[in-house]
């Protein structure tokens, strides 16, 4: 378990660094087309930042923004997205998973549509990844206490 | 009698397994049937079929979607069974 202890320099530095590290885990999903990464990368840069808060500030501050339904609701969001993605093409007339058929409801082509049909699923994956990362982390340091008030055990 | 029994089945096993690792092209092969057929479709088409300059985004989220799909449940899989083992409810 973390104990709340205050540091500034920590403080200040992980201040400073989350935003460009949530920043770099989009830009890690986006790019995921024209270079190496995607959802898996990008979510574990995301949850690393959500991490970090956490380890840097106050666990019950970082778990008041993480609630346990929260996690799970994300968790099984980007599943959902991505299955979703799949039975949509299906209704469109399809494959499962054919995303070219999405260029009935998207205004482009249906080579742009597989384009876009994968960035939507990345943004699945990358949700459910970062997801159960930050609901690993919170249940392994609370030992499975969710939401018990942490602060109260250790003053 | 049980453990050598056990250890006989595994042997036995792994006999069958070398017995189909003689029947795969060497590696590296450059005319082994997935380098013929698989690898060059993908280096020509997935271009001008899914529109995704990157081919290991095109092969992982389009070629392979199933895959990543099932992927992506495994990891949701963990991520419920570790709530499952250490959840505990309050007190």
């Amino acid at each position: 378990m973390i104990r709340h202890q205050e540091d500034i320099i920590i403080q200040t530095i992980c201040r400073m660094l989350i935003p460009f590290m949530q920043v770099y885990g989009l830009y890690v999903l986006a790019h995921g087309h024209g270079s190496p990464g995607g959802g898996f990368q990008g979510g574990c840069i995301f949850a690393a930042s959500f991490i970090l808060m956490p380890i840097a500030y106050d666990l019950d501050k970082a778990k008041r923004r993480f609630t346990e339904r929260r996690t799970i609701l994300f968790c099984s969001l980007g599943v959902f997205i991505y299955a979703g993605v799949g039975w949509l093409c299906l209704l469109l007339g399809g494959n499962f998973l054919d995303y070219g058929k999405l260029s009935a409801i998207l205004p482009v082509g249906p080579v742009m549509a597989r384009y876009y049909g994968i960035a939507v699923i990345e943004t699945g994956v990358q949700i459910t990844v970062m997801a159960v990362m930050v609901s690993i982390f919170i249940n392994l340091i609370t030992s499975g206490r969710h939401e018990e008030e942490m602060r109260n055990t250790h003053d | 009698m049980k453990k050598f029994l056990g250890v006989a089945i595994a042997i036995a096993a792994l006999m069958v397994l070398l017995q189909g690792v003689e029947d795969l092209p060497p590696w590296g092969d450059p005319n082994q049937p997935a380098s013929l057929h698989v690898s060059p479709r993908y280096i020509e088409k997935s271009l001008t079929e899914t529109g995704v300059p990157n081919m290991v985004t095109a092969v992982l989220a389009d070629y392979r979607g199933y895959d990543t799909l099932f992927e992506t449940a495994v990891i949701f899989t963990a991520g419920v069974a570790v709530l499952m083992i250490l959840r505990r409810s309050a007190p």
